[in-house]
């Protein structure tokens, strides 16, 4: 063996007679042994990681030349886009990575609809990606209303207007979140604290959370089968290969072509000019400094809130609205008990389980798409059917999955 | 482990008795940076009343004036407005401003210390964003037969040119009249009303 080599190795042995290096790369890398059968979907659980790395890095780098007050916010933002070496690159690699966050989180949380990811033993480790999935939304909140835009602005009144809604504690409480009596200044700071240290401390303790719960009960895969129910005499799972190097590998193989998609957007599109809409990803009323006289024209959250904001307009009661729109984004969190099948993947799954996931999906785009459409009777007429469809694939589970077909289990992987 | 000299019901009294001392203590902890999230005492201070002239505002027309913050709108309303008020009665969720927010003096057909003047905060009573003043003639897309009033653009309530809230939309109440007083007759006074007529 080479010098240099040689030197490494003593060094690495130095730090493991102190630390407990090798054991950690064993458990969770070298010797963790993941299904062998994973495929596409599996990528966005890696994926959310390297954009979660993404806006810590440009997050960083923005907060350098960003200005938390009202009367320097939006104008630090655009110093950053135009005075600052690579501001904008910087900028739009923040902004673009909101949006690929959520669209890898959705992705991710579809996974675990499509294979029963969620179900026993698994339901701490859904509990927490629901709660890191909340957090993020947080996260976005906050940081949405740091450019001190039109929309910045009125997005944040109306967010912060929902906790109002609240029966008796409402108004105080939404007076202590905004620490004034309108949206302002105090706001804009705190949200700031909130943005750049509360809630990314607790998005990387839970994402370590998450990922040890993961590694305790191993990952699910395609075929819903418990892989650790099938081992050699070494104890080694016969379905299962060592995450590194071979799920390593491949996961740098898609982090690659997800850059691509990335950086393509960054510098073509970052802000999703989409025809008929305002922008998704960067709405253009968001380039207008925040007015607290006047609310712009056509006003719309951004796209990843949307199918919830559809939900909250097609009630016609305010608390009610609050109510179903809380429900909507909560209920997941019920899903490993109100699945009554003893099946995990969607592959072996009966009709109705299959049937009301494709729904289910179909509504949650609508509503999604109708979140960004002005009201007109029409749509929300729409807007109450694919929220009934929403709800029902949810309230209805316990029903439909205890009286559903579903086919026999395979006892090994079979791809 | 060896349990035979100890005294188990003892330690089991401290344990409870440190984690119920220790537990309060973080409650109480916790008060300072609760509290500190409210309102401050210069945030609290910012309020003071608004001098608005009038003399400019045309029948018809409106002013947007900025009270604690929050848009205030003075429209001067003319006979044929006030007349279309009287007609929407029957669509309107509540016409005698029984459920809604203002002060005892606008509780009245035109929610207004004069019937001319509206004087009322621009903030939709759903979810805080602020309506568009849209005529009569303009609001096609509102609904066939707009009488002129407010739609808000975020989540569809409209209101009458008295601020009153319609029927079958999100808002729950007429916008909020703030407290008010005409100083003299083109000169208004937003956020005080101590010794008002």
């Amino acid at each position: 063996m080479s010098g240099p080599i040689k030197i490494l190795i003593g060094l690495r042995d130095w730090v493991d007679a102190r630390f407990p290096l090798m054991r950690i790369w064993n458990e969770h890398l070298a010797k963790y042994y993941a299904p062998k059968n994973f495929n596409f979907w599996y990528f966005f659980g890696a994926f959310a990681l390297l954009v979660l790395g993404i806006q810590v890095i440009t997050g960083i780098w923005l907060t350098m030349n960003y200005k938390p007050s009202a009367e320097e916010a939006f104008a630090s933002v655009e110093y950053i886009m135009r005075d600052t070496e690579w501001g904008w690159l910087i900028r739009y690699m923040h902004s673009t990575g909101a949006s690929a966050f959520f669209i890898v989180i959705y992705l991710h949380m579809f996974r675990a609809l499509l294979y029963g990811s969620y179900k026993k033993p698994r339901e701490l480790l859904w509990l927490s990606g629901m709660a890191l999935y909340l957090l993020l939304m947080g996260e976005a909140f906050f940081g949405y209303l740091l450019p001190w835009g039109q929309m910045s602005y009125w997005g944040a009144q109306v967010i912060i207007s929902l906790f109002g809604a609240l029966p008796i504690i409402g108004d105080e409480l939404s007076l202590w979140i905004r620490g004034d009596f309108v949206v302002s200044d105090v706001t804009l700071n705190r949200f700031f604290s909130l943005h750049v240290i509360a809630f990314p401390l607790l998005i990387l303790g839970l994402v370590g959370f998450h990922i040890l719960a993961l590694h305790e009960v191993g990952s699910n895969n395609p075929d819903g089968i418990e892989i650790k129910n099938n081992k050699d005499e070494k104890g080694v799972p016969l379905d299962g290969i060592p995450f590194h190097p071979y799920y390593t590998v491949k996961d740098l193989m898609g982090a690659a072509v997800f850059l691509i998609f990335f950086f393509a957007v960054v510098f073509f599109a970052p802000e999703m000019k989409v025809p008929g809409t305002q922008g998704l990803f960067l709405e253009s009323a968001n380039f207008i400094q925040a007015n607290p006289l006047q609310t712009p024209e056509h006003i719309a959250p951004v796209w990843y809130f949307t199918p919830f904001y559809a939900i909250l307009r097609a009630v016609p009661s305010q608390l009610g609205g609050v109510i179903a729109m809380g429900l909507a984004v909560n209920l997941f969190l019920l899903l490993p008990w109100l699945d009554r099948s003893p099946v995990r993947s969607s592959r072996y799954r009966g009709r109705n389980y299959r049937v009301a996931l494709t729904l289910f999906v179909i509504s949650f785009l609508s509503l999604g798409w109708l979140g960004l459409q002005v009201v007109t009777p029409l749509y929300t007429w729409l807007a109450r059917f694919f929220s009934v469809v929403y709800f029902s694939f949810f309230l209805l589970m316990p029903f439909y999955t205890a009286y559903d077909k579903d086919k026999a289990v395979p006892d090994r992987v079979t791809d | 482990m060896e349990n035979t000299n100890i005294d188990q019901s003892r330690r089991r009294f401290l344990t409870t008795a440190a984690t119920v001392v220790g537990g309060v203590g973080a409650v109480a902890a916790s008060v300072p940076f609760v509290s500190n999230m409210s309102p401050s005492a210069k945030t609290k201070a910012i309020g003071a009343p608004v001098e608005v002239d009038i003399s400019n505002l045309e029948p018809g027309g409106r002013l947007i004036e900025k009270w604690q913050g929050k848009p205030v709108w003075i429209l001067r309303r003319t006979k044929e407005m006030l007349k279309d008020i009287s007609s929407l009665d029957s669509v309107v969720s509540d016409p005698k401003s029984d459920e809604s927010a203002q002060p005892e003096y606008a509780k009245n057909q035109f929610r207004a210390l004069k019937e001319e003047f509206l004087v009322v905060i621009g903030i939709c009573t759903h979810l805080g964003c602020s309506p568009s003043f849209v005529l009569k003639g303009e609001g096609a897309s509102i609904s066939v037969d707009w009488k002129g009033g407010f739609f808000c653009p975020c989540h569809g309530s409209r209101f009458d040119l008295a601020g009153r809230v319609f029927k079958g939309v999100p808002a729950p109440r007429n916008l909020v009249i703030p407290p008010y007083k005409f100083i003299s007759p083109t000169r208004l006074l937003i956020g005080d009303d101590s010794e008002a007529v």
